[in-house]
């Protein structure tokens, strides 16, 4: 690709890779956004001319976007290099860096922000566009869910034209959203979070639901049948031809294996066999510090990243029973101001262990706990957090900042 | 010893298209309030396709999204439960859009649409949203104390002669910038969203009195040093350095 760049794209390009490793060495982040935002002010097309002629995906939603397009990416690989913003940088400037920086790559895996999926559309002309779910997140910044969904399928239907879309079957708003897409790939990956879309979002009727099936008796806006699905039992995937697919991921939860699945399906779309992609997702066992393990005074502590309601009650399903739980809340710009979506949270799963508060805003978790009558422990920071658990495993839950805030105490741990 | 209904039923009315920022928070709070005291308590939701029993000893009504206020509003007009609620005393509270709804006439989707007319107000749109910490000196006919929320919306509301405003604020927006929210008989409107109840213990208190019918002086005091500690912080975070 590097070939063919004009070379006001290679200055461009040559400048954020020396951007991004300044702002690395000087310790000020992973430099993926402020070498982005150099490129692009010196050549404004140059997300369009670094896609241009390599095979994308791009993956969006509330939750779960990041492991998909790790997910993606170890299973692409199979067939060659892949671009991919590894660090969670999921806005244009993001995808600049990350094209930048694998020039050789014939394939892009970019994780997509719910809001830039239009622009992405546009620039990077992806193959493959995944869509996991849509829940309420940071409302006091963000646009509600609906009208979110609403963008998205206008969007969808101007410009996915050569597109094939990779949709959740169980999320009401995604269907809505992808049902106006010609070529739609629906794969059955759950939903934690049902209460943003009692309503249809195509008429306002109320959703009827009986189990995993849902439908508009007002409208006929009902489940697609999924093509790909999470088995029943043990860990596995059901493919389009009804085959099973084993897994053995590194990651916990249901809903990794729905990110799984999401991931096969993404990647037979670019002619690689679910039975040659599935393996290959084992070799994920964190992503950008997600789901990763440290280990400081004997405490083994395993880190879970959750940003809104239904990715603290994903995380809450996730952790081992038994072990003590950190849970830790900021409420700083990029996690939104408001803290209130903790009372959306049910906490009364965690009675009975041990549990500690911490970050920012822990009072306010302190609050919540008492209100579901769960007991809990104060700590001023995650050293306090360790101090007042005993030696041996230790879940961790945190909110984007609180996250970073801990991920930096164990030297940004990938 | 209180004297009160065995179980308190409070009803959640129409989660389905009122329920945005942790609207159940407030449920939670009276629940966990009473409890504390002896007080058992049925909460019930009641979707906006069925009927609101007229039974209950307290209703709540949250926030959301101006279509879904609008339906709300008309299912309300339509089942008339909710002011025969409020005529015979029963506690309600209502936030943000169910507020608006609880007043003479809203604005949703550039339309003005009847309320309940169960609280003497109206609102229309702000020219901006309100967004951000709330705080203010409570009503002394309430005798809540300060209190503190987050508000978010762009609804502004002019209060009548026959409610009062449940605080005149000391920093965010409310109603208009001067005062927050309103009263009247056992009614109270807010633009506290959310959990307004587990930052202010003393008005979840006089919602409960009110429902099982004592003076809130007279409900037994609670521990309350973490909610007290938490309105401490937000207290602190809005003080100028
Ligand atoms: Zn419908």
């Amino acid at each position: 690709m590097s070939a063919n760049l004009p070379a006001r794209a290679k200055f461009a390009t040559a400048l954020l890779r020396t951007a991004a490793v300044m702002s690395r060495a000087t310790g000020r982040g992973d430099g993926s956004v402020i070498g982005g935002r150099v490129g692009l002010i010196v050549e404004p097309r140059l997300l369009e001319l670094l896609a241009d002629g390599r095979h994308v995906v791009l993956v969006s939603g509330t939750n779960g976007k990041t492991t998909t397009t790790r997910f993606a990416t170890a299973a692409l690989e199979a067939n060659g290099k892949v671009a991919t913003n590894s660090y969670g940088a999921n806005m244009p400037t993001g995808h600049a860096t990350a094209l930048a920086k694998s020039l050789r790559a014939t394939y892009a895996a970019l994780e997509c922000d719910e809001h830039y999926l239009g622009q992405l559309l546009d620039a990077a002309h992806p193959k493959v566009v995944a869509l996991l779910n849509l829940s309420r997140d940071q409302l006091d910044r963000a646009m509600e869910v609906t009208a979110l969904a609403a963008k998205w399928r206008q969007t969808l239907q101007a410009q996915a034209g050569h597109t094939t879309v990779v949709a959740n079957a169980d999320d009401p708003l995604v269907v809505w959203a992808a049902s106006v897409c010609e070529r739609v790939v629906w794969v059955a990956a759950g939903q934690s979070w049902t209460a943003d879309s009692a309503i249809c979002p195509n008429c306002g009727n109320h959703l009827d639901r009986f189990g995993e099936f849902w439908r508009c008796t007002n409208c006929g806006l009902n489940r697609p049948s999924p093509q790909w699905s999470v088995a029943q039992t043990g860990e596995a995937v059901v493919g389009p031809d009804g085959r099973r697919y084993d897994l053995d991921l590194q990651l916990p939860g249901r809903v990794n294996r729905a990110n799984a699945a999401t991931a096969l399906a993404i990647a037979s779309l670019f002619g690689v066999e679910p039975a040659q992609a599935a393996p290959r997702l084992s070799q994920v066992t964190s992503v950008a510090g997600r789901y990763a393990k440290v280990e400081r005074d004997g405490r083994r502590l395993r880190l879970l990243l959750a940003k809104n309601p239904a990715g603290w009650l994903e995380s809450f399903d996730m952790i081992e029973q038994g072990p003590p739980v950190v849970l830790s809340l900021n409420a700083r710009q990029v996690d939104g101001f408001d803290t209130s979506w903790i009372y959306d949270v049910d906490f009364t799963s965690l009675a009975g262990r041990k549990v500690v508060v911490t970050g920012d805003r822990r009072t306010d978790l302190a609050v919540r706990l008492e209100v579901d009558g769960v007991d809990f422990v104060v700590a001023e920071d995650i050293g306090g957090a360790i101090a007042a658990v005993a030696p041996g495993p230790v879940e961790v839950v945190a909110n984007y900042t609180a996250f970073q805030d801990i991920r930096a105490e164990f030297n940004r741990v990938n | 010893m209180i004297v009160a209904p065995s179980t308190l039923r409070i009803i959640w009315l129409y989660p389905d298209l009122l329920s945005t920022y942790g609207d159940r928070g407030n449920l939670l709070v009276l629940a966990h309030r009473a409890r504390a005291r002896g007080v058992e308590v049925e909460p019930m939701q009641i979707r906006s396709d069925q009927h609101i029993p007229q039974s209950a000893d307290m209703y709540l009504i949250g926030g959301g999204e101006d279509g879904p206020q609008a339906v709300a509003a008309e299912r309300l007009l339509d089942d008339g439960t909710l002011a025969r609620a409020a005529d015979d005393g029963r506690p309600i509270l209502a936030v943000c859009a169910g507020y608006q709804i609880l007043g003479e006439s809203f604005y949703a989707n550039d339309r003005c649409h009847p309320g309940l007319g169960i609280l003497d107000l109206r609102s229309d749109r702000g020219e901006s949203r309100a967004v951000g910490e709330l705080s203010g000196e409570g009503h002394p006919g309430l005798g809540v104390g300060s209190i503190t929320g987050f508000e978010n919306h762009g609804g502004r509301t002019r209060l009548g002669e026959a409610v009062q405003p449940l605080a005149h604020v000391s920093a965010g927006t409310g109603n208009d910038g001067v005062a927050e929210g309103a009263w009247a008989g056992h009614v109270i409107g807010t633009y506290m969203h959310g959990p307004a109840l587990a930052r202010n213990p003393r008005l979840a208190d006089v919602l409960l009195a009110w429902a099982v019918g004592v003076d809130p002086a007279g409900l037994p005091p609670l521990d309350d040093t973490w909610p007290e500690r938490l309105r401490s912080e937000r207290f602190a975070a809005l003080a100028p350095e």
